[in-house]
């Protein structure tokens, strides 16, 4: 039952405008005097119009965020099965010594010798992600997965210029189950895509590689375990038969969460692999970001590696660590950085967070995260498998294990005219992110849930039963619970079409989104 | 005057010389409402099974592939000016994508005929 209120409230559940239709540009919650004798310098480039940005006193302005804060899903509030994202908890240790000063307040100008523990911090993270993953050089400055993706991209094709190549292969082979960033980076890194179609396991195969080789592959773009959950068995294979095609093997790390402590990457002929830290080593993700995705480089691309890099310098009987700006003063080391991933060093904050977990975790504890992250997406397997489809679980009676996100499709419950979309909607209602929809392409309809090891089997279950729950009442033909949901949220159903179709962009006065969301919100 | 079919999901028609390509009412419920779609240049030339186009729904993104080979003679022009709904509403009519003048009509012989096409669908 839904009532309407006066004030657009539901309870407790506050309504909120956007801030612009709210404020007013003549408000302002502080009161400074106008500065005097500063003559102004703009010349002719003063502003005439106003700004119009609206003015607020300091309790409206936290109310307007807390409100926004409120509306906001969160892994603190509860399990987030987003498939492909690893939304495991943020430890508080992690928070706590990312805000230690001599970590949290420091600037990247300021002299080395006064930053050496933040460089140890570094160092220490270096020497850790290079020892999990096999690989002996790693770049910490990109700020994302598809960020590590470019810088990966950019260092193959340093190494494929270095070799006078640069011109000649240009072709990236991508799977068909990739993540979309992955041929975007290739075309980005100035890159042609040749796609590898996918097969009915779901699993990338050594045959349709070899298929594609030639003089002109510059590399492979795969992810293991790859977007269907699964792990690909012939990656070793694969891998050797780029090499001997003359291309590099670029893995992405977004799954990384399955396999770590359990599988070096450079074990399985990785040349290059972005490690997410805001996914396997548990720094905040989903717009508590930032992110970083650190990317670790094989013997045969380390030396491309971008600046700054970490590097020791003795000199009195000192030791210190000082950032190598310069290709310079890299001079005699064989290195030839490609160029530069970003201004400074990348994600201090996240790099002490990332350390905080690893640490605290150690290699057995780490080992343990791979495995409870597996095992907990075979348990939803097992609970939803007689409820849902699951493409690549295996027949009726048989379990065809998944790694570490578990994939189901509507084909089940299409029939009975409940679609993908309307079980993510529904979900709302019962107060669940939904899991990730429609990705990854190769499925129809497709549900992908990972739920992580950070879920304790209680959690599991009261989400098992809520799937459970829904899939009977598509079977009791309540189809109308579905196209209705969700009935719950703060808004009801979005017009995904119109809002692809006639974007916007930007708030301009006159526009009345407050009206919009009173509709959507009825 | 009949229609062909590629396992793809796109259909190609001759009328006069040239051939007239779209998606499949299959394929267009399958994507959804299409919120983009990018038609490529009169003139390009495409050989059979290159990506041509490009259509996008909420839920996804999906490669046209060029059904045979050949010039493109023209686009549709609703489409060309965002009238992305006439992939929805007729995606075997009106809403086709472009027109192909082929360098090989063998190839079309090769595709699938309806009959054969409604029989591939059912079993996806």
């Amino acid at each position: 039952m839904i009532t309407q209120t006066t004030s657009g409230n539901r309870g407790l559940l506050q309504a909120e405008p956007l801030i612009f239709e709210t404020g007013h540009a003549t408000g302002t919650g502080v009161d400074l005097p106008a500065p005097k004798g500063t003559a102004n310098k703009l010349g002719g480039l003063a502003r005439k119009a106003a700004l119009d940005l609206p003015g607020f006193s300091e309790p409206e302005t936290m109310r307007h965020f807390v409100r926004l804060s409120q509306k906001n899903y969160a892994i603190d509030l509860g399990l987030f099965p987003l498939g492909s994202c690893t939304m495991k908890h943020n430890p508080r240790l992690n928070e706590r010594t990312a805000r230690f000063e001599g970590f949290a307040d420091i600037h990247p100008l300021q002299p080395t010798a006064t930053i050496q523990g933040a460089l140890e911090v570094m160092d220490e993270l270096a020497h850790w992600l290079c020892t999990l993953s096999g690989m002996p050089a790693v770049a910490l400055s990109p700020k994302a997965g598809a960020h590590g993706e470019m810088c990966g991209m950019l260092a193959i094709k340093a190494a494929l210029e270095a070799r006078g190549e640069g011109q000649t292969r240009k072709r990236v082979l991508v799977p068909e189950s990739a993540h979309g960033t992955n041929p975007a980076t290739a075309v980005a890194a100035g890159f042609i895509v040749d796609e590898i179609p996918a097969r009915d396991d779901g699993r990338v195969h050594l045959d349709d590689v070899v298929a594609k080789l030639g003089s002109d592959v510059a590399g492979i773009m795969m992810t293991n375990p790859n977007t269907c959950g699964l792990f690909e068995p012939e990656i070793k294979r694969i891998a050797d038969a780029i090499h001997e095609a003359g291309g590099y093997f670029y893995c992405d790390g977004a799954n990384y969460n399955a396999i770590v402590g359990r599988v070096r990457p450079g074990d399985l002929g990785v040349d290059a692999m972005h490690i997410n830290l805001h996914k396997t080593f548990s720094t905040p993700h989903g717009g508590g970001g930032p992110g970083a995705g650190p990317t670790v480089l094989s013997a045969a691309l380390a030396p491309y590696a971008p600046l700054p890099q970490i590097v020791i310098e003795k000199s009195g009987g000192v030791r210190q660590l000082v950032f190598a700006e310069h290709e310079a003063e890299l001079a005699g080391t064989g290195r030839k950085p490609f160029g530069r991933m970003c201004a400074f060093h990348g994600q201090m904050g996240m790099f002490t967070r990332a350390l905080t977990y690893m640490l605290s975790h150690g290699s057995d504890g780490l080992r343990q995260v791979a495995e409870d992250a597996v095992l907990n997406a075979n348990y939803l397997l097992a609970r939803l498998k007689p409820h849902f489809n699951a493409p690549f679980g295996g027949p009726k009676n048989e379990h065809a294990p998944c790694m570490h996100e578990v994939l189901f499709d509507d084909s089940s419950i299409k029939p009975k005219g409940v679609e993908t979309i309307d079980m993510a909607k529904a979900l709302l209602d019962e107060g669940y992110h939904p899991f990730t929809t429609y990705f990854p392409l190769v499925v129809h309809g497709a549900m992908l849930i990972e739920p992580t090891e950070t879920e304790p089997k209680r959690e599991l279950d009261r989400f098992a039963d809520v799937m459970i729950a829904l899939a009977e009442r598509v079977n009791a033909g309540d189809v109308e619970h579905f196209k209705q949901a969700p009935r719950l949220a703060p808004m009801r159903r979005l017009d995904d079409t119109r809002a692809a179709r006639q974007p916007k962009l930007r708030w301009r006065r006159g526009d009345n989104g407050a009206e919009a969301a009173k509709h959507a919100a009825e | 005057m009949t229609t062909r079919y590629t396992k793809d999901h796109e259909w190609v028609r001759m009328e006069g010389d040239v051939a007239v390509v779209g998606i499949t009412t299959y394929a267009a419920e399958q994507l959804g409402d299409v919120v983009y779609a990018e038609l490529p240049a009169e003139g390009a030339t495409f050989a059979q099974g290159a990506d041509m186009a490009v259509v996008e729904s909420a839920k996804t993104a999906s490669d046209v592939y060029a059904p045979i080979s050949g010039v493109i003679a023209g686009a549709n022009d609703a489409i060309k000016n965002e009238k992305w709904e006439i992939i929805n509403h007729s995606p075997q009519g009106e809403g086709w994508f472009v027109k192909i003048r082929p360098s090989n009509k063998a190839e079309l012989d090769a595709l699938m005929d309806e009959a054969a096409y409604a029989n591939y669908v059912k079993g996806l």
